[in-house]
């Protein structure tokens, strides 16, 4: 069964439609690349994924079962939506770090407040704080971080802070992990460090929905690509469509893309 | 020994001193806390409860300190014949009403000064509104209006200086009931509390055109986000 399956979202803002009917699943352990040029809702589409958007119509399932449907989600409470979101984890372009917690801090601090609803949190408080610190060591030991545990943001590189960023949003375990082209904002020199994390995370068995800029990186990590063109999925299929485009609109993006 | 030594003039001082630091520390004490609520209650989503705010902070705003202690003051005596409170709480609610309205637009700057991308990662990891804003905005809002809340704490110790003013006024309004006997409460009402309160009037409107110059301005600058 599909651990992801996206059914003909749409989404407006104002009077422009930016995503015109978005349908793909994906198997659990997969990695999924989104490609396509600016503009042309691949940020929306993460950001209805992980309830950043409300679309206007579709339906979202995870492991066959609905965490969103367009008609009778309008008022879910709060505390539904967030359980309903936790299936999901995003990695911001621009990292988006608690400026003033450390590198443990900023990974541990979503996890601890989660803890706060466990019906055993108030008997077994001490414990339950040091297994997610012990975790949130091991998944900063995974991006390579330990040596900067207890440095704050501004003392990392951008390439470090999005490591951390990973580490924060693989501490709540998602099901899926969405990155939003999480190399763009980062010199050239540096995104070879994030890509190789991202690609680690793929021996493991992360689902992933990457939005990238990267081709030979969506080539050789992905099991799917999808090509995006104004607001709907132009081309989709295995990556091999790098090398066999079907359609011309894929053909002069990746030629753009000196590919 | 002179009338007045210098030891003298520095205990009277030192005595002014005191009621200056008094007024301080309780105006700092309850205007900090409730200036936050009033933030809150100006970016309310219940429309009249905002509106009502904004409306409210804008008047204090726009009016001096001097004339909202003569209001809290003489207010009451000239609506209700009768004062219910003593002068000085009826001072201390004004500077504290004042200055939370003050601290509340200094707040607001602070919260809107805090990046879209800070909400979204706390949200995106399963925070509720309350983690996020008291776990991730709140310190990040505090160093931000550090400096203008130093400015505006500064003016509150200089400001202590009214209630001399309020002093003397009232001083001189027991002379006047000496001599004058019953026109006293007209001459009071008539030459002095009533000019005072239409002369806010002239201080709202100017400082309104202000308000909406400097509203334009900030509007015409919020086309980029930092
Ligand atoms: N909050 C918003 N309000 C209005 N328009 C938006 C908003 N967010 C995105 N858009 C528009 O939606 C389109 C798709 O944007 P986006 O999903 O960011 O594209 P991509 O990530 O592929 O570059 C763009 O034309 C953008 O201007
Ligand atoms: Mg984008």
């Amino acid at each position: 069964m599909a651990v992801l399956e996206v059914k003909n979202i749409t989404k407006n803002f104002g009077r422009v439609e930016v995503l015109k009917g978005i349908d793909f699943s994906l198997e659990k352990g997969e990695a999924l690349s989104i490609i396509g040029s600016s503009g042309s809702g691949k940020t929306t589409l993460l950001r209805c994924l992980n309830f950043l958007e409300t679309p206007e119509n579709g339906e979202i399932y995870v492991d066959g079962e609905c965490v969103f449907d367009a008609k009778t989600d309008k008022k879910l409470n709060a505390k539904e939506l967030r359980n309903r979101q936790l299936n999901f984890g995003l990695v911001f372009q621009n990292f988006n770090l608690f400026p003033q917690y450390t590198v443990l801090d900023n990974v541990c601090l979503a996890p601890k407040l989660l803890a706060k609803n466990r019906p055993d949190f108030r008997a077994n408080k001490k414990a339950i704080f040091a297994e997610i610190e012990e975790n949130a060591r091991e998944i900063i030991e995974r991006v390579g971080m330990t040596s900067r545990i207890d440095m704050y943001p501004c003392q990392l590189s951008g390439g470090q802070q999005q490591r951390v960023a990973i580490a924060r949003a693989l501490a709540l375990n998602p099901k899926i992990l969405c990155f939003d082209e999480p190399t763009s904002a980062l010199d050239p020199e540096l995104t070879g460090e994030v890509l190789k994390v991202i690609r680690s995370l793929k021996d493991g068995d992360c689902t992933m929905v990457i939005v990238t800029h990267e081709m030979n990186f969506a080539k050789e990590v992905s099991d799917k690509i999808i090509f995006m063109d104004e607001g709907v999925i132009a081309e989709q299929g295995p990556p091999e469509i790098f090398d066999n485009p079907k359609t011309e609109r894929l053909k002069a993006f990746l030629t753009a893309f000196g590919q | 020994m002179g009338s007045v030594s210098f030891l003298s003039v520095t205990l009277t001082l030192l005595e002014g001193f005191l009621t200056t630091f008094l007024i301080f520390a309780v105006t700092l004490v309850a205007a900090i806390p409730l200036g936050l609520v009033v933030t809150f209650g100006s970016a309310s989503k219940i429309k009249p409860i905002s509106l009502v705010v904004r409306c409210f902070v804008w008047v204090i705003r726009g009016t001096p300190l001097l004339l909202q202690i003569l209001v809290l003051v003489y207010g009451p005596g000239l609506v209700f014949g009768q004062q219910f409170y003593e002068n000085s709480v009826g001072v201390m609610i004004a500077f504290i009403i004042n200055y939370a309205c003050y601290f509340s637009e200094i707040y607001r700057g602070g919260i809107e000064s805090i990046s879209r991308g800070q909400y979204e990662a706390g949200h995106v990891l399963g925070m509720t509104k309350g983690q996020v804003f008291f776990k991730v905005v709140l310190l990040q809002v505090v160093k931000h209006i550090i400096p203008p809340m130093g400015n505006e704490i500064i003016t509150l110790v200089k400001d202590t200086s009214l209630v001399r003013i309020v002093g003397a006024l009232m001083f001189l309004g027991t002379q006047h009931k000496e001599i004058l006997g019953k026109s006293f409460e007209y001459v009071s009402v008539n030459a002095l509390i009533w000019p005072l309160f239409y002369s806010g009037a002239f201080y709202l409107l100017f400082c309104g055109a202000l308000t909406l110059l400097f509203g334009y301005i900030e509007k015409k600058l919020d086309y980029y986000k930092n």
